[in-house]
């Protein structure tokens, strides 16, 4: 299912290895006593390398630093020194007075959408990964191929037809329309599809000749094997739900069903857009931010497996 | 997959379709149903009140999408200038993104760094935070009297009004080095109209604002990808880099000759994924510029929203969202086509030249 052909693998081994008769013949070999990487780099190049790494991290890490400095500014320290590492005065003035908005309503908001979605999405799309990896059943095979053309249905698209359906079901508004909707998704069914695929069936057929049933078999033998999955899953999910914009904007416009995304979004449109009240913004982009770091510390590594998994569908 | 069909325990279809049917209501209620609505609403003149299906709602077939490809007008002139803006969005951040992903992902991946998981979190923790957080941060940077145009002021240089800016950056080049007079564009260029833009205003290159969007977004994305680079760095085995070494191939051929072929899949991935994505942009528009200053931030996503949503034109509303879902699947049709056959003549043109090489070799033995 991937784009990339299995092309590219062997090429180099081939062109190069040309090249280097002839180099051999022309020129001696230079001197490659320990045979590693570590050998060739020069000191002047690993500096190099760590130069640039350095300016790209402060590249990479001043921006969430300006953002925690200017939450503990006044607006007009702020304005003036919008590159000052130190708030003068320093205030929480900012957070008090985004504790007096919505704001604490949306964080709550945001936490029981991303729970609910995320238990939903994990269990729905592992019960159906299974079964496309493992049951066979007449028309397995159609479904597959329509969950494909799905996953390539761009989200963005999906803002207007999603609204008019919510509103046709009688759901617009209400509690329900921030979350059925996104209980499952194709890609989650596709990893979950490959790594059920990946473990040995004959597992299963042990326990099924212990006489389990097939729910049973899933749920106490299959899934348990699927740990690593399912915890990647279940990581995409919460950012996925978490930091989802569009959904949420047609799903409600209710105030007290807004979500963070929303809610912050309408910082910049509102009264807050007109003055430039940073102090409050960057307060709230902080707060916003701060359960998605405490997340992606603890599991780090499971993103990147799940940044990959993405990478695997094409 | 081959197993023995009779009795076979995993011939199971009422536990199979069980298992499917809560992906299948939500995906079909969710996601089939609601399209099919959106087509019926993108050839009707459904204007918002009441029931699309009820008995008020016309249809008037292709109105909708001939009013934004066919006919003068308002609806075709925001909708070209949304294309022309994104299209320069895309030529910018995608090449851009790319190149900085794979440069972050050679350099994390260095056997002798020390501190590299440091380095690979910094460069991609901007992915995983929410779009809206780091779009407020931007607004911030890049205000008028914010950081980057403080750094900036230390060499010396007055920074734009960023968001409010919406000169084009080739018409800006043009006029630095003297092609044209940015305020009095040359009559062939501003006279000519093509698809309700004068050529001048095609020509014009993202616009100040776009481009701070631009800088976040290649920001934020590059992690994702030098992800992706770093597994298929991972992925070369190391005797391949030894054998070209051994061979005497220094870093630099080493790169291009080594590791650039052995990253092309993963580099059309990338641009594949990159450009499906940027075509998409949404989230910024909205929190960022709504499309402002002078429409030079709106993208066809943020103008099918504002369309139907705010200006309740919803049947052009739709038929934006599905020429926009045409376009994107017909990008990553051709791009693939287009990658994939260039792999293929090339591998052709490899064998061909062995092949020459072998025989040449034969001759003298």
């Amino acid at each position: 299912m991937t784009t990339a052909g299995p092309s590219g693998l062997l090429e180099p081994t081939e062109g190069p290895g040309g090249d280097a008769l002839r180099r051999v013949v022309t020129e001696p070999a230079a001197p490659t006593s320990d045979g590693q990487l570590v050998g060739r780099s020069s000191s002047g190049k690993k500096t190099l390398f760590y130069v640039l790494l350095v300016l790209f991290s402060l590249m990479y890490i001043f921006p969430f630093v300006i953002q925690l400095v200017t939450s503990f500014k006044t607006p007009a320290d702020a304005n003036n020194n919008p590159l000052g590492l130190v708030p003068n005065p320093f205030t929480t003035d900012a957070m008090q007075r985004l504790a007096d908005t919505q704001f604490p309503r949306w964080f709550f908001n945001s936490v029981w959408v991303a729970v609910i979605v995320t238990i939903a999405r994990v269990f729905f799309c592992s019960l159906a990964g299974y079964a496309l990896a493992r049951l066979k059943f007449r028309g397995r095979n159609a479904l597959f191929t329509a969950i494909l053309a799905v996953m390539s249905v761009p989200g963005i698209v999906l803002l207007l037809p999603k609204f008019l359906a919510l509103k046709y079901y009688g759901i617009y508004d209400t509690p329900s329309a921030l979350v059925v909707p996104l209980m499952c998704d194709a890609a989650g069914v596709f990893i979950m599809k490959q790594f059920f695929e990946s473990i040995p069936p004959s597992v299963e057929e042990a326990a099924r000749i212990d006489g389990a049933g097939t729910f049973r078999t899933f749920w106490s033998i299959v899934l348990p094997m699927a740990k690593p999955a399912l915890i990647t899953l279940t990581i995409l999910s919460f950012q996925g739900s978490w930091n989802e914009l569009g959904h949420f904007i047609i799903a409600t416009n209710k105030e007290s069903l807004y979500t963070l995304t929303r809610g912050v979004a309408g910082f910049t449109l509102g009264g807050l857009g007109s003055g430039n009240q940073y102090p409050i913004k960057m307060a709230a982009a902080l707060l916003m931010t701060i359960p998605t770091a405490i997340v992606f510390i603890i599991f780090q590594r499971f993103f990147t497996q799940g940044a990959n998994a993405g990478a695997d569908k094409g | 997959m081959a197993r023995s069909k009779s009795g076979d325990p995993m011939r199971q279809p009422v536990a199979g379709w069980v298992f499917v049917t809560p992906m299948i209501v939500i995906l079909g209620l969710f996601l089939v149903v609601p399209i099919v609505m959106a087509l019926w609403v993108s050839v009707s003149n459904w204007t918002g009140r009441g029931s699309p299906f009820g008995g008020n709602t016309e249809f008037i077939g292709l109105k909708n999408y001939t009013d934004l490809l066919g006919k003068q007008g308002l609806a075709r002139q925001d909708f070209m200038t949304s294309l022309r803006n994104t299209f320069y969005y895309v030529l910018g951040v995608v090449p851009i993104q790319t190149a900085l992903a794979l440069l972050l992902a050679v350099l994390v991946n260095q056997k002798w760094l020390r501190g590299r998981t440091f380095f690979r979190t910094a460069f991609y923790f901007p992915s995983v935070v929410s779009s809206v957080a780091i779009s407020l941060v931007f607004l911030f940077l890049f205000a008028g009297s914010g950081a980057i145009n403080g750094v900036l002021a230390w060499f010396g240089v007055h920074g734009p009004n960023w968001f409010a800016d919406p000169r084009g950056l080739i018409h800006l080049l043009g006029d630095l080095v003297g092609v044209w007079n940015i305020d009095s564009p040359p009559a062939g260029l501003a006279g000519t109209k093509v698809m309700n833009l004068s050529l001048w205003e095609w020509i014009k290159g993202p616009s100040v604002a776009m481009t701070a969007i631009m800088f976040q977004v290649i920001w934020t994305t590059a992690g994702t990808f030098m992800l992706m680079f770093i597994a298929a760095l991972q992925d070369l085995p190391a005797e391949v880099e030894e054998a070209a070494m051994v061979d005497g191939a220094n870093a630099r051929q080493r790169f291009w000759n080594v590791t650039v072929p052995h990253l092309r899949p993963t580099i059309l991935l990338v641009v594949t994924l990159g450009v499906i994505g940027t075509w998409q942009v949404f989230d910024q528009m909205y929190v960022m510029s709504q499309g402002k200053p002078s429409k030079t931030t709106l993208t066809p996503a943020f103008l099918s929203y504002q369309a139907a949503f705010r200006d309740q034109k919803w049947g052009q509303g739709a038929a934006m969202a599905f020429l926009l879902f045409l376009l994107i699947f017909l990008l990553t049709q051709a791009q693939r086509w287009l990658l994939r056959d260039k792999d293929a003549a090339r591998e052709k043109k490899l064998e061909r030249q062995q092949r020459r090489a072998e025989k040449k070799a034969e001759v003298p033995a």
